[in-house]
């Protein structure tokens, strides 16, 4: 895996021994959602859902449509500012903060419907992702002097854009432009580019939606190499089976608020969501 | 046409610049042709050739400006006149004198560059305040802010008022309507020994150059012209240098995925807001620049300088050129200004001057109606004698001909990567021992 994110996986699996052999408190949550309410007029599409989001842990979240799922995804990315309840990020409150304020403390989504930014070139869109780009400044990206050293970060960066393309398999198509890609192709392009944010825990609204099974194996097999990194996943996935056969717990939604939240085994036997699925009444 | 145009610059050893190149000496023998075809002598083509040069590259610095805003990060700034104003004006009230004679306005008497950089800052600070509310909202908002915001600022330059007013006890004044005189152009001070009279004894350089051009022929006027015409070429050249930095940045790189998807750019941590808001105020700082290098070969400047017009002349060449492109910018502005602006009136000129059309008839009827009678003469006559209006015409068909079949004008097609470095570079990876295919 790309060298950069690696490292701060690595790093970050040692601060929390550390903390751990010095009998601290236990290392917070990635995510804490609490009470989280979003109402649009009349329509209260999401009602008090509370969940947690375990350390290293590829978490499902499932729920038929109109659950309530991506507006909950809105709400803790910033996209949407939600009318009630909490979202903490490692015991940090980002309730209500911008898109931007999320993704820079470490918490980076990808898309439903996947956007990628179709006139710019692959490497281009992985190459827009990474933080802290001394050239993201004006006056540093103009003036003779400190380009220099912009030019040299770009030299580090593009090395692991490379390697990030590499890792999941598109770096023969960094050069094409991103519309030019295949649904499953954009799906791990957003990935590619998400995780070259460095992030802790990413939100990954349906990556498989529309993406061939030989690419759905592929992009699978990524997120689990990338959770044995010590990345932690929330993932909302439509496909029950992906959902059983990849995720060690599931919580599950039905009209905006959560129903269950266990292990597979056991949502799979659940009267509730048994009842929630077949449409009967809770 | 945009295709041959890549193919041409491709083959041009050079490239871009030998594109820009290319366009210029295309501009130039065309309207050498009409004016020997006219019977201009040298000083009438010298000063035929400068004119043309001179617009051309007063609408490259400006479609340069609005192409950071509009072709970059997709900020639809239709207010450029009014930022222009603003430029000119304040430079020219901090440059006027404290003391002016009878019927002079009164200024803060500050050195020219002080007054060119305190034009730049006044553009964009009044940029910012345009561009703080607006880019909160879409992008359609920022249009009618700044539309509606270049006519309030002309309207108050214009206002009686505000002809003479001091504040804090210091007098300044914008002349309302009757404008306002702007301080010398320092080109002059090279050619004259007093530089506000072109009537005074020339310097040095002046002797030789007058001394050099006049032998053929050019008259001075025309000389000092073309050296203020060339100092603008030299600063369309620092600005394509600028924006194109700019561009092929981490910075250009955030705009590009704005213009985009703004969405993806604040998901993946991006503050666009302020790359937003530092790119409409460089912009507007650009615009007011250019405005003050633009009104800077006049002595006076007033509000009607700035219509609305204008800004639809300067996104009429932006697309033509194809926004986004830098070197589209400025093959626009030289393609605007000889072909639509300029080109009509000398075609109309030799016309006249070959075919004896006689008197243009007083109305459109009068025009049309002998065309029974397969009599075209009246008819053309007519549209001679309405050329400035025909051209407001012309300009809107080759509007909306671009924006029908080439939305990206000539060169808005070509994406420029953006980055500093060149992405295709791959880092050089270990050779693998196996030779075999990965994974």
């Amino acid at each position: 895996m790309s060298r950069a994110g690696g490292t701060a996986a690595v790093e970050r699996a040692a601060e929390e021994t550390e903390t751990g052999t010095e009998a601290g408190p236990p290392a917070a949550r990635p995510l804490r959602v609490r009470n989280l309410t979003k109402r649009f007029g009349g329509l209260t599409a999401v009602d008090g859902a509370s969940f947690d989001v375990e350390e290293g842990s590829l978490t499902g979240l499932i729920g038929p449509n109109g659950a309530g799922k991506s507006t909950t995804f809105d709400c803790i990315t910033g996209v949407r500012r939600p009318d009630g309840g909490s979202v903490h990020l490692y015991g940090e409150e980002i309730t209500g903060l911008p898109p931007y304020a999320v993704a820079e403390r470490g918490l980076v989504r990808t898309f439903q419907i996947a956007r990628e930014l179709k006139e710019m070139t692959v490497i281009e869109n992985v190459m827009l992702a990474p933080k802290d780009q001394r050239g993201e400044r004006l006056w540093r990206s103009v003036l003779p002097g400190p380009r220099r050293a912009v030019i040299e970060q770009e030299r580090e960066l593009r090395e692991r854009a490379w390697e990030t393309l590499e890792f999941f398999e598109i770096d023969h198509l960094a050069e094409e432009y991103a519309g030019n890609l295949s649904g499953g192709q954009r799906k791990l392009l957003e990935l590619a580019r998400a995780l070259l944010t460095d992030p802790h825990v990413l939100l990954l609204d349906e990556p498989l939606a529309g993406v061939n099974p030989v690419l759905e194996e592929k992009l699978l097999g990524r997120i689990h190499d990338l959770r044995a990194e010590g990345y932690t996943f929330l993932l909302v996935e439509h496909d029950m089976d992906v959902i059983m056969n990849n995720c060690e717990r599931v919580i599950v939604m039905h009209q905006g608020r959560v129903i269950a939240d266990d292990a597979p085994a056991a949502i799979m036997e659940d009267e509730r969501v048994i009842d929630a699925y077949l449409g009967a009444n809770v | 046409m945009g295709v041959s145009a890549d193919r041409l610059s491709a083959r041009l050893p050079g490239g871009d610049g030998a594109l820009i190149l290319a366009v210029f000496l295309a501009l130039y023998a065309g309207f050498g042709l009409l004016g020997v075809l006219l019977g201009l002598d040298a000083n009438g083509l010298a000063s035929t050739l400068q004119r043309i040069t001179f617009f051309a590259a007063v609408y490259a610095l400006l479609a340069l400006a609005l192409n950071l805003q509009w072709g970059y990060a997709g900020l639809f700034n239709i207010g450029v006149a009014g930022f222009m104003a603003v430029g000119v004006y304040t430079m020219a009230m901090l440059t006027a004198p404290t003391d002016p004679g009878t019927g002079g306005l009164p200024g803060l008497g500050l050195p020219l560059p002080v007054g060119i950089v305190g034009g730049m800052l006044a553009a964009a600070l009044v940029g910012a305040l345009a561009a703080l509310p607006a880019l909160r909202l879409k992008a359609d908002y920022l249009a009618i802010v700044t539309l509606a915001l270049s006519e309030i600022i002309r309207i108050v330059y214009n206002s009686t008022s505000l002809r003479t007013f001091s504040i804090a006890g210091v007098d300044l004044g914008t002349g309302g309507s009757q404008g306002l005189a702007l301080p010398t152009n320092p080109i002059n001070a090279l050619f004259y020994s007093d530089a506000r009279s072109p009537a005074s004894p020339p310097t040095a350089l002046g002797e030789a150059a007058f001394g050099l051009f006049g032998a053929a022929g050019v008259q001075h006027t025309t000389v000092v012209d073309w050296t203020y015409t060339l100092v603008l070429v030299v600063f369309v050249w620092l600005f394509y240098r600028l924006l194109s930095r700019v561009g092929n940045s981490p910075f250009g790189r955030v705009l590009k995925a704005i213009r985009e998807d703004e969405l993806v750019a604040r998901s993946l941590g991006k503050d666009t807001g302020r790359f937003k808001i530092k790119t409409f105020m460089l912009g507007c700082a650009l615009m007011g620049l250019g405005g003050i290098l633009w009104q800077g070969s006049q002595s006076y400047v007033s509000p009607n300088n700035f219509l609305p017009i204008l800004t639809f002349y300067i996104f009429i060449a932006l697309i033509i050129g194809g926004s986004g492109s830098n070197t589209g910018s400025v093959i626009g502005g030289a393609l605007f200004v000889g072909l639509l602006f300029e080109g009509p009136t000398f075609v109309r000129r030799l016309v006249a001057q070959q075919i004896p059309l006689g008197d243009a008839p007083d109305t459109f009827v009068a025009a049309v109606e002998p065309l029974a009678s397969l009599d075209v003469t009246p008819l053309l006559a007519y549209a001679l004698g309405n050329l400035a209006s025909l051209r407001f015409v012309l300009a809107g068909v080759v509007l909306v001909y671009f924006v029908q079949t080439r939305p990206k004008g000539l060169l808005g097609h070509r994406k420029e990567i953006a980055a500093s470095v060149d992405l295709s570079e791959r880092p050089n990876r270990p050779a693998r021992a196996d030779g075999g295919e990965r994974r």
